[in-house]
């Protein structure tokens, strides 16, 4: 059966050179970095060369990259790790509502340590408000963390714009880019942001690696206690593998950015064709989105029998966060959003990749409507 | 294996609680874990000139301990350490090539 993946905001496929570059260190260059000997001193010379593309990536110091375990174990270890170093002159700390549930919950945990949190609102384009921004930040909140692109609806926000109200406050700022990262270029300096989390298995990496950007002279309280590692700001022995994966990944992707606008042409095409089907609607900004990103309400169809349905047809698209999705049927981010639940529960998630192409699309328009069609013959809630 | 050794059996080597020491470079270790600041000591403490002062901050308490030691290994001279409260300035001066 022929195959369409586009659901790479869960997860994108291995690339074949980035194999190329893990396979060694899986075999004969096992090596533990933190060792003097030859083979050792193979697996750390690898492991920094790999820091060096991964900060290139994002305009970046090598010094100033820090590798973990995912991109949730970097969005924790920002969250936690600023806002315990920086207890002493506040505990005021502010995030936004429609987050990701690496950064919600390590928020709610410092909730529980005593910390006052902020969940901003957003509006129907699923955009942060930067006046509420504005009217919640004082000058003890000392960290404000707001998502670069949204993984549901695709919506870019203003971190440019949240960075320099947070700063003038004299609070630091993270971004989550795991999802923007490798689809729009992402530039730490001309963001002016403090920390940002990227994660390997969402541009052609593997998964099991993620990274933060860290500031350099910036002090951060590590979550894994050990010892030099990762400039003894994150403790455990390297994945050596997977970190040079990463690396290459990392390569691959700021050569491959000038495939941006095929992808969107793709993605555009894509857009006007399912918006065919009636009683679709665009969720996300219309223009302010990832250009690979492209995300539907589709009435009376439950996201979870849609992204079902259409696997049978070789199709593979999202309904939600993958981690989140098999447990909560009504989307939180559209809740946020203003969407009412039920409408909620209708998400359509398709994301194009770099190796999509025309035929791929044309395939999905043609399978869309019948299973659309198919499925709300057996909805309860579909009246036409 | 890993040894626990209980300081209170050890010699503790005196140490001089100072401020408003001005140092040459500053080295700040804080929150990084055991043993970053030793390492950080020995590469920094390269890069100075004799007579030059290094301030390493770190909130390690083990380096109470450990840096006494390394001057006294090293023949460097320890100036004495500052508490704010948060973390150690501890104000190692160069004294030998």
């Amino acid at each position: 059966m022929f195959r369409v993946y586009l659901d790479h905001m869960a997860t994108t496929p291995l690339d074949r050179e980035v194999l190329a570059a893990m396979l060694p260190f899986l075999e004969n260059s096992f090596g533990n970095p933190s060792r003097m000997y030859d083979l050792g001193a193979e697996a750390k010379e690898a492991i920094e060369r790999a820091r060096e593309s991964v900060a290139r990536l994002i305009n970046a110091s090598p010094n100033e990259i820090i590798f973990t375990s995912s991109g949730a174990e970097a969005n924790n270890l920002a969250i936690r790790g600023l806002a315990k170093a920086n207890q002493n002159k506040g505990m005021h700390v502010i995030t936004s509502e429609i987050e990701h549930h690496s950064t919600l919950n390590a928020f709610r945990s410092l909730q529980k340590e005593g910390y006052v949190v902020t969940f901003l609102p957003v509006n129907s384009y699923g955009e942060v408000s930067v006046e509420k921004l504005e009217s919640a930040i004082t000058d003890r909140t000392t960290l404000v963390s707001v998502m670069l692109a949204n993984y549901e609806v695709g919506t870019l926000q203003a971190v440019k714009e949240i960075a320099e109200i947070a700063h003038e406050k004299g609070a630091l700022v993270h971004t989550d880019a795991v999802a923007a990262a490798g689809n729009i270029p992402v530039d730490v300096k001309e963001l002016g942001v403090d920390a940002l989390s990227i994660s390997a298995h969402t541009m052609y990496g593997p998964k099991g690696v993620g990274a933060l950007y860290l500031r350099e002279g910036l002090r951060i309280v590590p979550l894994i206690y050990s010892g030099i590692q990762e400039e003894g700001r994150r403790g455990g022995t390297e994945n050596v593998a997977g970190i040079v994966g990463f690396g290459k990944a990392a390569e691959l992707a700021l050569r491959h950015l000038d495939k941006v606008e095929k992808v969107r042409w793709l993605r555009d095409k894509l857009i006007e064709g399912v918006l065919e089907v009636e009683k679709v609607e665009l969720t996300g900004h219309p223009e302010k989105r990832l250009p690979n990103h492209a995300s539907f309400i589709v009435e009376s169809v439950d996201g979870e029998a849609l992204m079902m349905a259409l696997s049978f047809e070789g199709i593979y698209m999202g309904n939600g966060t993958a981690c989140i999705s098999q447990v909560l049927r009504a989307s939180p981010i559209l809740l946020a959003m203003g969407y009412p639940s039920q409408r909620a529960q209708c998400s359509a998630i398709f994301t194009l990749g770099r190796e999509t192409t025309k035929r791929d699309i044309e395939y999905v328009l043609s399978k869309f409507p019948g299973v659309v069609a198919k499925l709300r013959k057996i909805s309860p809630l579909w009246d036409g | 294996m890993y040894y626990f050794i209980n300081m209170t059996e050890q010699k503790q080597p005196e140490i001089k609680f100072v401020e408003g020491i001005v140092a040459d470079a500053v080295e700040d270790v804080v929150y990084r874990m055991c043993p970053m600041h030793l390492m950080r000591l020995e590469e920094r403490m390269k890069e100075l000139k004799k007579g030059q002062i290094l301030e390493l901050q770190t909130d390690y308490e083990g380096a109470l301990a450990d840096i006494p030691d390394w001057c006294r290994k090293t023949g460097n001279e320890l100036i004495g350490v500052e508490d704010t409260g948060e973390f150690f300035k501890f104000y190692i001066k160069k004294t030998v090539d």
